[in-house]
């Protein structure tokens, strides 16, 4: 019951900071230094999200095969690779790292 | 989700094909979609059941906060605390959202419907676009796409989960941030955005270790609003900004 408990919070209040998002007037948004800032916020927010699932073990911060297979999507972005093979490079050198013992 | 065809773009300043913004949707919509295969063999791994999982993924829908939820109920949080973790990481969607209202130009009364689509992909893909038929037709191929299947494989992933067995094995985990990655990527043109992208990866992962999940991340959205001061402050990159400002 305690998992229902969670996931219906989660769920509610997931979805209240999406509609907020939405619902905030556009007025509110026309100086130009908010533009900037709204412009700005996903790429802080995308990066710390990217390290934090590249290094994070919980709440420790662990070097694993997962950095080698985020660097082969990075050098796949880098060769303008198309969005799938990006993550499957990831995924394949993350599995192999791992076969080998990484 | 049919309303985009309504206001045709009069303030078209870049050519941009239909069928390129298309492609571009369908490509992250498919790739992030399948990826809910790996939540839902993780969320069945940490204990919940098919039908809990399925949830997550209807109700919830955005990734991040389900992979933290069922992260933090299986290393045996209480559920309140495990839900506040799961819905700090999700607040970076309503900055999100103050983006996507200016871009979509919503009318009111379907902004509860596009709500639930308002998501790390459906921005990024949104906001490449040039033009706000662009964006919007983006927004909802992604949306819809990325809907479809991340519930979908979710089903599929917690229904095999027992078959499949260790995820990590099959690097299932390294799909994340490789998604995140080539979304960010496209969004570093400026040195601005280089600086706030770096001041945000040093402050995330400096404060993991110390802060409640999910709350490093939204301390490091903070990294947006120091680097915007204090390029501010130098006057240097005024001119480079208002270039990009007049693009859209």
């Amino acid at each position: 019951m305690s998992v229902w408990i969670a996931i219906g919070v989660t769920a509610v209040g997931c979805y209240a900071v999406k509609l907020l998002g939405l619902l905030v007037p556009a007025g509110a948004l026309e100086r130009p230094v908010v533009r900037r800032l709204a412009a700005l916020l996903p790429v802080a927010l995308l990066a710390a999200l990217t390290a934090q699932q590249t290094f994070a073990d919980g709440q420790a911060l662990v070097l694993d095969a997962r950095a080698a297979g985020v660097a082969a999507a990075a050098l796949a972005l880098v060769l303008r690779a198309p969005f799938l093979l990006v993550v499957a490079a990831a995924v394949v050198v993350t599995a192999g790292v791992r076969a080998m013992g990484g | 989700m049919t309303e985009q065809t309504a206001v045709p773009d009069t303030s078209a300043v870049e050519d941009k094909p239909d069928a390129a913004v298309v492609r571009d949707a369908l490509g992250v919509g498919v790739a992030v979609g399948l990826s809910g295969f790996a939540f839902g063999v993780t969320s069945a791994g940490s204990g919940l059941t098919p039908m809990q999982t399925c949830a997550l993924s209807l109700l919830v829908f955005t990734g991040a906060s389900q992979f933290a939820l069922v992260g933090a109920l299986a290393a045996g949080g209480n559920p309140i605390t495990a839900a506040a973790g799961a819905f700090f990481l999700g607040v970076r969607n309503a900055f999100y959202g103050l983006r996507l209202s200016q871009l979509l130009a919503l009318p009111r009364a379907v902004r509860p419907f596009a709500a639930q689509w308002v998501i790390d992909e459906t921005t990024a893909v949104a906001l490449a676009q040039p033009t706000r038929r662009g964006v919007r037709i983006g927004f909802t191929v992604t949306g819809l796409t990325l809907y479809l299947l991340w519930n979908l494989t979710t089903l599929l992933g917690a229904l095999g989960a027992e078959a499949i067995g260790d995820t990590d094995a099959w690097g299932l985990d390294a799909a994340g941030p490789a998604v995140f990655l080539a979304l960010l990527a496209p969004m570093l043109k400026t040195t601005t955005e280089r600086a706030a992208a770096t001041l945000a990866v040093l402050v995330g992962l400096g404060l993991l270790p110390v802060l409640p999940a999910g709350v490093p991340v939204l301390v490091a959205a903070l990294a947006a609003p120091v680097v915007l001061w204090a390029r501010g402050c130098r006057g240097s990159s005024a001119v480079e900004d208002s270039a990009r400002e007049g693009e859209r």
